[in-house]
């Protein structure tokens, strides 16, 4: 029997560990806005919630084997649906557009998902693109209602946070913006992060790796393969929605180009830069995509080319992405540990 | 009526162009099982490097020779596809084909900036050749002759394709290759050869579309990225892999565009996609593709 390196059987790690893991990283991160610039601190709330994204794609890639080609219909979904409740409602509480944008994608992921589910491989990846097109020309031609390639413009000026309670006019406002949404996205990524933790440890989740690992069988343990999916992409298109509201205040403008398949690409990239097969996996790509991104752009501008040549690398060397390398790469430390020990005791 | 007919002619143009891409696709994806999503960059790089030869080295030139010198970026892509696929593609035929779409964007990703690197920012034309060929009327307008050209290139490539596949030996190989690459290598066959010719073919095929559609538009970035989502859209409908779907579905979205662009501009695109999700809901191996 052959097995597949990339499928490694681990047992799930105790409550306890996890907290143990977690604690340093979520107090580093909560620190860190004090000690860098606010360019920076701006940067990595960018990480974030691009994390928040990859999360939500990766559901359906790492653990459901369905790769999405459209993801960027509910990440620009999201963002748009901020985006007009500030032109046409005149609202500007973060609350609110959360509520709102999370309604309409996953309103909009769940028609998009019942219609992608019915085909897999090759077929899923081109119809869900086919569908993000389809916003994405709206976006695009109806320029009286969307800005067309202008955009809209969304002022942090005008925005809230927490119902009200924290708004940015006066002096040093960018400042005070900057470093109050950091921690708003750093909770909300918190909770999106152990969210997915709960989904993807679920029955549910078991089910939906049961599918991806042999969809025969799971049919035929009476796991309904079609539902199962569907409930998968709308959760995933939801978290990505989530963080395309979440990015319009910090980016202050929406244009189609994050409606336009090429940046579902980015977002596949990010899940396959981290290691899809790994939970952690689309974080870490996340928030190092944006920063590769970010001084690719800063430094050259074939930046493309040097995102497509790591992306190449990256598949053909470290399949497994950055955290399936270290684990591996930890693993022979900890083996030769061992070794080293009984051999000394020896 | 005069309006009637150029826009027909327009459609059928247009036709032509994207049947040489989408076939190339489709012939790319029958034999190896690859969804190129570089394949619209192999066309961009032949329209700027058909650009490249006629409008700057060769500017000036006598205009026979200029209509010899434009295969040249069709001859270049099959290089370029030749050297891709045994140093890329070749390793991940035994991976899941996640691992393909990844490869080919990232080689999205590198063309892009190559022909920006080579060729620079500013848009690149060879009129020279649009404007030798002169118009000739249609009642009270006027249609440019090499339009007509163009057409007639797309029929020949669409004859030559389809005896090659089905009335040469060459063809008989690949089609056994497409259909079980592991008996047609126990047969004896040249597996690996098999491929790297059935890529070049298909590169040649979208950058001869490049080639020929260059002296009536300006060889520009993005062009690729474009030209790959309709060529995807041909492709899903008249099914992946079937060469008389990439014809029936370029002649089909070429004729929903015009008459979009012509009636309901705004929608024209998404009426577009929406047909090709709606194809593969009803019929998911396209209108002409085989089910298995």
């Amino acid at each position: 029997m052959t097995t597949n390196p990339a499928v490694v059987f681990r047992p799930t790690l105790s409550p306890r560990r996890i907290a143990a893991y977690a604690a340093p990283i979520v107090l580093v991160l909560a620190v860190l806005p004090q000690l860098i610039s606010p360019y920076q601190t701006q940067l990595l709330t960018y990480g974030l919630i691009f994390a928040i994204a990859a999360l939500g794609f990766n559901l359906l890639l790492g653990y459901t084997g369905l790769l999405s080609f459209g993801h960027s219909a509910y990440f620009g979904l999201g963002a748009y649906s901020a985006a007009f409740m500030v032109r046409y409602l005149g609202v500007g509480s973060m609350e609110l557009f959360i509520v709102g944008g999370v309604l309409l994608t996953a309103a909009v992921s769940a028609l998009f998902g019942y219609i992608c589910v019915r085909h897999t491989r090759i077929f899923f990846a081109i119809l869900a693109l086919a569908l993000s097109q389809v916003l994405w020309t709206l976006a695009y031609k109806f320029f009286w209602v969307t800005g067309g390639t202008d955009g809209i413009r969304v002022a942090f000026a005008k925005m809230t946070l927490l119902g009200g309670a924290i708004s940015f006019t006066g002096a040093g406002a960018y400042e005070k913006f900057v470093s109050s949404y950091y921690y708003y996205v750093l909770f909300l990524f918190a909770v999106c992060t152990v969210l997915m933790w709960v989904i993807v440890h679920s029955p549910f989740g078991k089910a939906l790796q049961a599918i991806r690992d042999n969809e025969t069988r799971a049919q035929f343990v009476g796991v309904q393969i079609t539902r199962y999916r569907w409930v998968a992409f709308l959760i995933s298109g939801t978290f990505t929605g989530l963080a395309g509201i979440l990015w319009v205040p910090l980016n202050g403008l929406v244009t189609p180009d994050i409606l336009y398949w090429p940046f579902s690409g980015e977002i596949v990239f990010m899940a396959v830069l981290g290691g899809f097969r790994n939970f952690t996996g689309p974080i870490v790509g996340a928030v190092v995509f944006n920063y590769l991104k970010a001084y690719a752009v800063a430094s050259t501008q074939y930046w493309q080319f040097l995102l497509g040549f790591v992306l190449v690398v990256l598949v053909l060397v470290l399949p497994t992405g950055i955290v399936g390398a270290g684990s591996k790469l930890m693993e022979k430390l900890r083996g030769k540990d061992k070794a080293g020990a009984e051999e000394a005791a020896r | 009526m005069d309006i009637f007919i150029i826009q027909f002619l327009n459609s059928v143009f247009y036709a032509s162009i994207l049947f040489l891409i989408a076939a190339g696709l489709s012939l790319i994806y029958g034999v190896m099982q690859i969804v190129n999503m570089a394949h619209g960059s192999f066309y961009a790089l032949g329209a700027y490097v058909t650009a490249w030869a006629i409008g700057t080295a060769a500017a000036g030139a006598p205009v026979p020779l200029l209509f010899v010198l434009l295969p040249v970026g069709a001859v270049a892509v099959a290089i370029v596809g030749a050297i891709v696929e045994p140093t890329l593609l070749r390793p991940l035929y035994n991976r899941p084909e996640e691992y393909q779409l990844l490869i080919t964007f990232g080689l999205l990703l590198i063309l892009e900036d190559v022909m920006h690197f080579t060729f620079g920012g500013v848009p690149l034309t060879a009129g020279a050749i649009m404007d030798a060929s002169g118009t000739f009327p249609v009642m009270a307008l006027r249609y440019p002759v090499y339009n007509l050209i163009v057409i007639v290139i797309g029929i020949i490539a669409a004859i030559g394709l389809w005896a090659f596949i089905y009335r040469t030996k060459f063809g008989v190989i690949l089609r056994a290759t497409s259909q079980n690459r592991r008996m047609a290598s126990a047969l004896g066959l040249n597996v690996k050869q098999v491929y790297i010719l059935a890529f070049a073919i298909g590169c040649f095929m979208a950058g001869l579309g490049g080639a020929i559609v260059v002296p009536s538009q300006a060889a520009q970035l993005g062009i690729g990225v474009d030209a790959l989502i309709l060529a995807f859209v041909v492709v899903v409908i008249g099914g992946l892999g079937s060469l008389e779907g990439a014809l029936v579905g370029a002649l089909l979205v070429s004729f929903v565009r015009t008459a979009g662009i012509q009636f309901f501009p705004e929608i024209e695109l998404a009426v577009l996609y929406l047909i090709a999700a709606a194809v593969l809901l009803i019929r998911p191996t396209g209108l002409f593709g085989k089910t298995t």
